[in-house]
């Protein structure tokens, strides 16, 4: 265990009172999304109980009120991830929908027929089917970073890439199903030496350390709210400010206008250009304290408590027969995520004979079915880790699997 | 959902399928997939005067989806085509003997069924009706 701090947090987390199946609920599937801290929780409950009503331009008390805590928020999540200004976060609902404003504003007007956008074979479908979409409407080349069997990307071949017309690279930070932590800040600087602009996906890294957009130097990153201890339906998409600048809107309507006449309008400053219609207020609220409570702990904390769990995990599960860990090889990984497979046990048996223990885990392809092809696996089971994980958890999923040879063989 | 639905049936006919193979020369043969789990399923059935003579599963998948599939095809053999294009999910739920398997898993159970519906309209050259238990 990582100190005192983390001691007795499961305390602060309301459903890990709850019994399931008469048990008490190991929760191992955080890289899908997390538990909600009471802070949280609180927070949202005030919000409507105390001074819901809609922000910007109230002239009234609550309005006021509202308007502060929501703007606060977003300054808040800005210095979390070291934004150079809180003008530079955009609320969206999730990581999704901000790598689809990208695609829909600043790549549909910059990038044009002929043009490449590079990614990698390790990309969730939520960093890769926009992109699909789009090159196919403005005929555009998609080339992919391959990736080893350890899960580390490729590099070699970088500058051909970067060579066959790349404007435009978009990659995920951390890989949610094999928690390599990719070296994006290189990989950044390259792409920039060739006048590529780059698009961090941050949602498996921003929960789990410490991440500063200016020091990785990343044009635009995206992030989930939920994925962090925060409600879900709230997300970020940070941009340098010049870029935000020069986008088009990504919809249109109230609150990301400053005048409108019959017959035309013009756009608020940023980023409320890129906000239309009443946002989701509590979200950000709540995603605000996500990450006062994650400031509290500290986030070298947060990722150096994920490592030692990830060591205990990979030490005890060595004891068991015909159990592979995928990306073990990988020596930079966040520890928060274990791929398994088990004898020729299916991912599906395995989760439903953990849930019987009451332990959640994931199986299936986590939403990367190109990267379990190149795994050569249909797909894998998943355990992954947060703050609230302890050792007794991994002896709990330990026992599980013990219990799901059993009752298969 | 827990270990209650790896009723000693369904681990029976996973541990020991029967009627796992291929025929080359059937009259009806499908194969479908799965992509929530990733299973897969292929079905061949040779048929004389329209009756099941023979009957093969292949695949790979979960517990469930393979016995079932072990399953079904035990219930298929010696059935007449109009068996087959009637043959009802209730009918294969209940001899799997999990009647609540949940959303998550039924479609699991389900795949075996659904190959068999694809591939006797297919056999029948017609199109498979829209609130058929295909529909699963």
């Amino acid at each position: 265990m990582s100190g005192n701090i983390l001691r007795d947090i499961k305390n602060d987390f309301p459903i890990f009172s709850r019994k399931i199946n008469g048990k008490n609920l190991v929760y191992l599937d955080s890289a899908a999304t997390t538990q909600k801290p009471n802070a949280v929780i609180d927070s949202i409950i005030n919000y409507y109980k105390n001074c819901n009503s809609n922000i910007h331009r109230g002239i009234y008390s609550i309005s006021i009120e509202a308007t502060e805590l929501y703007e606060n928020a977003r300054a808040n999540i800005g210095k979390f991830i070291n934004a150079n200004s809180s003008h530079e976060l955009v609320f969206t609902r999730n990581a999704t929908e901000a790598i689809n404003l990208v695609a829909n504003t600043w790549a549909s007007q910059n990038l044009k027929e002929g043009d490449s956008i590079i990614l990698t074979e390790m990309e969730h479908h939520s960093n890769l089917v926009p992109w699909q979409i789009l090159a196919k409407k403005l005929k555009l080349k998609l080339n992919f970073i391959e990736i080893q069997p350890d899960g580390e990307l490729i590099l070699d071949k970088l500058d051909d890439l970067f060579q066959d017309n790349a404007k435009f690279l978009s990659l995920t930070h951390v890989s949610n199903v094999l928690g390599t932590i990719n070296p994006i800040k290189d990989i950044i600087s390259k792409a920039h030496s060739h006048g590529i602009t780059t698009l961090v996906d941050a949602a498996q890294s921003v929960p789990h350390m410490s991440v500063d957009v200016q020091d990785l130097d990343s044009d635009f990153s995206v992030f989930s709210g939920h994925k962090m201890l925060g409600p879900s339906g709230i997300g970020v998409l940070h941009a340098k400010e010049p870029l935000l600048e020069n986008m088009n809107p990504f919809l249109y309507g109230g609150d990301m206008i400053s005048s409108v006449s019959l017959r035309e309008a013009q756009w608020n400053e940023i980023p409320w250009k890129f906000e239309a219609g009443t946002p989701n207020i509590v979200g950000a609220i709540g995603l605000g304290k996500a990450v006062d409570y994650l400031n509290q702990i500290g986030m070298e904390v947060v990722h150096k408590h994920e490592q030692e769990l990830y060591n205990y995990a990979v030490d005890k599960f060595s004891e068991l027969k015909d159990f592979k860990i995928f990306g073990l090889e990988n020596k930079h990984s966040t520890g928060g995520v274990i791929s398994f497979s088990y004898s020729d046990f299916h991912p599906h048996d395995i989760a439903s004979i953990l849930d019987g223990e009451s332990i959640a885990v994931r199986a299936g392809h986590h939403c990367a079915q190109p990267l379990m092809e190149k795994l050569g696996v249909p797909a894998t089971t998943r355990a992954s880790f947060y703050i609230y994980n302890d050792q007794l958890d991994i002896d709990k999923l330990f026992n599980g699997l013990q219990k799901v040879r059993s009752v298969l063989t | 959902m827990s270990e209650d639905i790896y009723k000693e049936i369904i681990l029976d006919h996973y541990r020991n399928p029967r009627n796992k193979g291929n025929i080359n020369d059937a009259e009806i043969s499908a194969k479908d997939y799965n992509p929530v789990c990733g299973d897969k399923l292929t079905l061949d059935i040779k048929l004389e005067n329209d009756v099941v003579s023979d009957i093969k599963f292949d695949g790979e998948g979960c517990a469930i989806s393979q016995a079932s599939a072990s399953i079904l095809t035990e219930m298929l053999m010696g059935k007449t085509l109009e068996d087959l294009s009637k043959f009802s999910k209730d009918a294969l739920l209940e001899e799997l003997g999990t009647p609540s398997l949940g959303p998550a898993r039924i479609k699991c159970a389900l795949l075996s069924l659904k190959v068999l519906k694809i591939g006797t309209y297919k056999y029948l050259g017609d199109e498979l009706p829209k609130d058929s238990d295909a529909e699963l």
